[in-house]
């Protein structure tokens, strides 16, 4: 008890200094109950730096993680953001994600123009960025980083956007575990001990169908004019848990339930600490569920062009713990409690899968859905594919409505082997209501024995195509401002209501690949060393020797031996 | 003469017409045996189709032809099956004319020795004559046409079949004397596949010997003709390089071609012994065999001149079928051409020890190359060592079918100056034994 009162002391220290320095922490964590009867659990934590890392030496960090701060400064980062996800989102299921992640790690990191060599720094940073995240983000080297020309917009304060700075790798093998997540709760100002992160227990976190953890830093503006430039860390965890795994098959959940703990209180260092559920419901599922503890707040907020209404629980407000020990809060469905039929498919979302038989070429083909009713809004798509799949681009077919549909913009980089993967980016206009199919041939290259991993014959991950689309809102919304709104809602920045960004990732492929014999290289050696020497004996044989006529009399030591014999058996000698 | 010829020709063009417009096209152009990385025409169409998305076709692994190939496409990428049908044909009639003036080359050459009294007079038996000599171009295009090798190279329109024509050209120029037409073509087949270098000796010897110039290190017009030839050939190569550069205004293509060529980095399983041999190989290991492969290819060159230098045809057919099985990425488009030439040698069949073992070999390994690759690739059933195993065996066969000629042939010489029947000092038969 002492300890906590110690932490409240010091929590009052800090606002009061502060005051001066201006650093802040936000908490939030939003809870929506997805169409299919899971749930997903969004974190958001948020913490403000307010100096310029890029202009002032700063050496004081009071919220913002130092180790973070330091590497910003060290390699002169312009926009960091960093995934580690375990699983794949069902767009199909369970509709349209906040923020979604490749399976496996992701990262891709601006730099500043003042950097000279950015692959020199990209090198530095994914070996330090290792160890900080405890991952395996040191095998990112030049075969599987990319630049893309248009994928990636700075998502903050940026007067660069010159491509070349970008860089962009992700490592779908990446198997992400607790020894991620304990580093990536170090770095929030309260650790997991009290707030909204103390719900993070490993154990229940990792047996979900989905866990997405990430780390964004990125400049921003202080004030409304914009005069002053703070930085922003966002840290951000979203999970979903399966109705069946964890709700034992029912749609009711409460926190106890998901996480097997219960908020007790929030950081004492946070300006902000709410828990937002998604009380909107779809269609005609409205209302068919309560929310307990009944909150009286009500929030309505912009999400994927849509107006959603959350119920909202500030625990920052006065005399919120003192009414009842701790916060478990608790949907209860009223209605039958499984199967609410076939779910109304999202406006956008795209699968992937590959097509052909046997291990010499294959194709890669993407279907995009747009679900749109009336608006075509086009979409740009990244595929990155690593060199030992030979793309081969004259055979890239695009089919909407039995239709070639040809892309406005196409940027292709070819692979080298063994040096960088291929880089293929293409604009392509979406009809509405429309399936567009993708397609490119490939070819399976042949590796040496030692290029193949453990297990070659698992197969070799291939990255998820990266599909980044703005959509027409279905209504007009007015964007609030940054610092007044909730934090799911402002990560990408909009410019107007009437569309809305998002990031779709279609599933890793699994390629299987030609392997050679792994038991044999020294056999493999001799036998074709033995076929050389066939070639080269026989040529050196009739080079250098001469035709003569055999002369009977000279003997070599053979015959002379024979001959010994012959006299022993007493035969007439040769 | 020209009758049957022509018969042949349309015989050929008519068997490669359907073959292009049958399913079988596509099946043939997949086929690791007959399209190497080097040259499918996949390739070719990739390499138009970066250069038309603004991207240098030599930034990437997937194109590794010459740029006068893609700019000669560029061109007739529409009359690709009768471009390569032509090519075919070309082949075919270089050669044939080739081989017809060599055989009066030959031929007037065996009457001055005779003259000289060279020849032994116990070997009136393997003397040449104009019977047995006629039918022999008609033949060579007749292996070169109906080869089913060359059939799938031109169905599978391998590349190949391209330097197959400008080597079939330079043999023709060579033949027909010609110094700067041989220099044109050798640095052309140079140009597009490096390896052909090796055929500059043997051209240079054929040169000297129709203009009666002995090869002497003491002779003022030896000197003064190598040089001569081999000025033209490096300008020849300077110029198609340097035409090149100004094609696509990088030199990248250097790397991309002959780097690609000389360090292998591509193990797409193909006939030749390279593929397999590196994707096993020790990673610190790799660079010394493949210094140790390629400088095999290359250096056969000096003693096969010094011992063939008095016969510079067989020592160029030695050559094509030393490249064929040594170098890094064979098909079955270079097999075809140097197989082509063996009737040119039908008259040391006599000679020949293992012709029937050796030409079965050959058959049943090109049958069952297929057959393998099926079971490891779609079948599952089988693994990389049975694929690898026939290239082996091929090239083993291979090896003992070109050994076997040259042993044929120098026995042939042997028998040419001594007479075809030895007898030992005390007239009873002897036997010929190489020491």
């Amino acid at each position: 008890m002492a300890a906590v009162w110690a932490v409240v002391v010091c929590a009052v220290l800090v606002t009061g200094v502060s005051g001066t320095a201006g650093d802040s922490f936000q908490e939030e964590l939003l809870l929506t109950p997805l169409r299919s009867g899971d749930i997903a659990a969004t974190f958001q934590f948020r913490t403000r730096l307010d100096s310029d890392l890029r202009r002032e030496k700063v050496s004081h960090y009071r919220l913002f993680p130092k180790v973070l701060g330091q590497v910003i400064s060290q390699y002169s980062i312009q926009e960091l953001h960093l995934f580690f996800t375990q699983g794949f989102w069902r767009t199909r299921s369970w509709g349209q994600p906040l923020l979604q992640a490749p399976a496996g790690a992701e990262l891709w990191v601006w730099f500043q123009d003042s950097v000279t060599d950015v692959d020199k720094n990209w090198k530095e940073l994914t070996n330090i960025l290792s160890g900080i995240f405890c991952a395996s983000l040191n095998f990112i080297d030049s075969t599987n980083t990319v630049t893309p020309t248009a994928s990636f917009k700075p998502l903050g304060l940026a007067n660069v956007t010159d491509h070349h700075l970008l860089r962009y790798a992700t490592l779908p093998r990446e198997i992400v575990c607790t020894e991620n997540l304990t580093p990536w709760k170090k770095l929030l100002p309260c650790g997991s001990k009290v707030g909204l992160a103390s719900l993070l227990e490993a154990e229940r976190l990792y047996y979900s169908s989905y866990h997405s953890q990430s780390v964004h830093i990125r400049p921003i503006c202080r004030d409304p004019d914009c005069s002053k430039v703070s930085w922003e860390l966002r840290q951000s965890l979203t999970v979903v848990f399966d109705m069946y795994t964890n709700g034992q098959g029912k749609r009711d959940w409460s926190l106890f339930k998901m996480f097997a703990r219960t908020v007790t209180e929030p950081c004492p260092l946070a300006t902000q600490s709410k828990i937002y559920v998604d009380s909107s419901g779809y269609d005609k599922e409205l209302d068919l569920f309560e929310v307990t503890p009944p909150s009286y707040l009500e929030e309505q907020v912009p999400v994927h062009g849509d107006q959603r209404i959350y119920t909202v629980y500030d625990l920052l407000k006065p005399g919120f713990f003192n009414t009842s020990r701790n916060l478990n809060v608790a949907l209860r469905w009223k209605g039958s409690s499984a199967d609410s039929g076939q779910p109304r498919p999202p406006v956008f979302h795209a699968e992937r899968y590959v097509s052909g038989y046997g291990l010499q070429t294959g194709v890669i083909n993407t279907m995009i859905y747009n679900n749109h009713p009336y608006r075509a809004f086009p979409v740009m798509i990244l595929e990155t594919v690593p060199w030992y799949l030979r793309l081969y681009v004259h055979t890239l077919t695009i089919i909407t409505k039995g239709k070639e549909n040809k892309p406005s913009y196409i940027h292709y980089v070819p692979a080298k082997d063994r040096q960088r993967p291929h880089l293929l980016e293409m604009l392509i206009q979406l009809p509405p209501n429309s399936i567009t199919k993708i397609s490119i041939q490939f070819e399976r290259a042949l590796l040496k024995w030692t290029e193949y991993p453990p297990d070659p014959n698992h197969g070799f991950y291939i990255s998820p195509s990266v599909l980044s689309v703005l959509i027409p809102s279905v209504k007009n919304l007015k964007t609030n401002k940054l610092e007044e709104s909730s934090l799911f809602s402002t990560l990408f920045p909009s410019s107007d209501g009437s569309s809305y960004f998002m990031r779709l990732y279609t599933e890793p492929l699994l390629v299987n690949l030609p392997t050679p014999d792994f038991s044999m290289p020294y056999n493999v050696i001799c036998l074709t060393c033995t076929v050389v020497a066939v070639g080269y004996g026989s040529f050196y044989n009739l080079l250098t020797r001469t035709f003569q006529v055999e002369d009977s009399k000279q003997g070599g030591l053979a015959k002379k031996i024979a001959n010994l014999i012959r006299r022993l058996r007493g035969v007439p000698p040769l | 003469m020209a009758a049957p010829l022509v018969l042949v020709i349309l015989v050929a063009v008519t068997i490669r017409a359907v073959l292009f417009r049958s399913s079988l096209a596509a099946f043939i152009s997949e086929r690791v045996e007959v399209v190497s990385p080097l040259n499918s025409w996949k390739r070719v169409v990739e390499g138009m189709a970066l250069l038309d998305l603004d991207v240098s076709p030599y930034s990437g692994d997937v194109f590794h032809e010459t740029p006068l190939i893609v700019y000669l496409f560029h061109f007739l990428v529409d009359y690709v099956e009768i471009v390569y049908m032509f090519t075919d044909v070309l082949t075919a009639v270089a050669l044939y004319l080739a081989v017809k003036e060599y055989n009066k080359v030959s031929f007037k050459q065996q009457k001055l020795y005779l003259e000289l009294n060279k020849y032994s007079a116990g070997s009136i038996d393997l003397l040449r004559v104009p019977t047995e000599m006629h039918y022999v171009p008609l033949k060579v295009a007749i292996f070169y046409l109906l080869n089913p090798y060359t059939i799938l190279s031109c169905v599978a329109k391998s590349t190949c079949a391209l330097n197959n024509a400008i080597i079939a050209l330079f043999i023709l120029a060579t033949v027909k004397g010609s110094p700067l037409l041989s220099a044109v073509f050798l640095s052309l087949a140079t140009y597009q596949s490096l390896y052909p270098i090796t055929l500059f000796t043997s051209a240079l010897l054929f040169l000297l010997q129709r203009q009666f110039i002995p090869v002497k290190m003491s002779s003022r017009d030896f000197w003064l003709f190598t040089c001569q030839y081999s000025s033209l050939f490096l300008g020849c190569l300077t110029v198609l390089i340097c035409h090149s550069f100004f094609l696509l205004n990088s030199w990248d293509f250097i790397h991309s071609i002959y780097g690609f060529v000389l360090s292998v980095p591509d193990l797409t399983p193909n006939i030749g012994l390279f593929w397999y041999f590196f994707a096993e190989m020790f990673e610190h290991f790799s660079l010394f065999f493949v210094c140790v492969f390629q400088i095999n290819v290359f250096f056969y060159t000096v003693p096969l001149t010094i011992k063939l230098k008095e016969h510079p045809m067989f020592l160029m057919f030695v050559q094509l079928a030393i490249i064929c099985i040594f170098k890094s990425y064979p098909t079955v488009g270079d097999v075809a051409l140097y197989m082509s030439l063996l009737p040119m040698w039908a008259h040391l069949s006599r000679f020949l020890r293992n012709i029937f073992i050796v030409s079965c070999m050959l058959v049943v390994c090109s049958l069952l190359f297929p057959v393998l690759w099926h079971l490891w690739i779609y079948a599952g059933s089988a693994n990389s060592n049975f694929f690898y195993a026939i290239t082996l065996t091929f090239n083993v066969g291979q090896i003992l079918l070109v050994s076997d000629y040259f042993y044929a042939f120098l026995r042939r010489e042997y028998h040419l100056h001594h007479g075809l029947y030895l007898t030992k000092k005390d007239g009873t038969e002897a036997t010929l034994v190489l020491k």
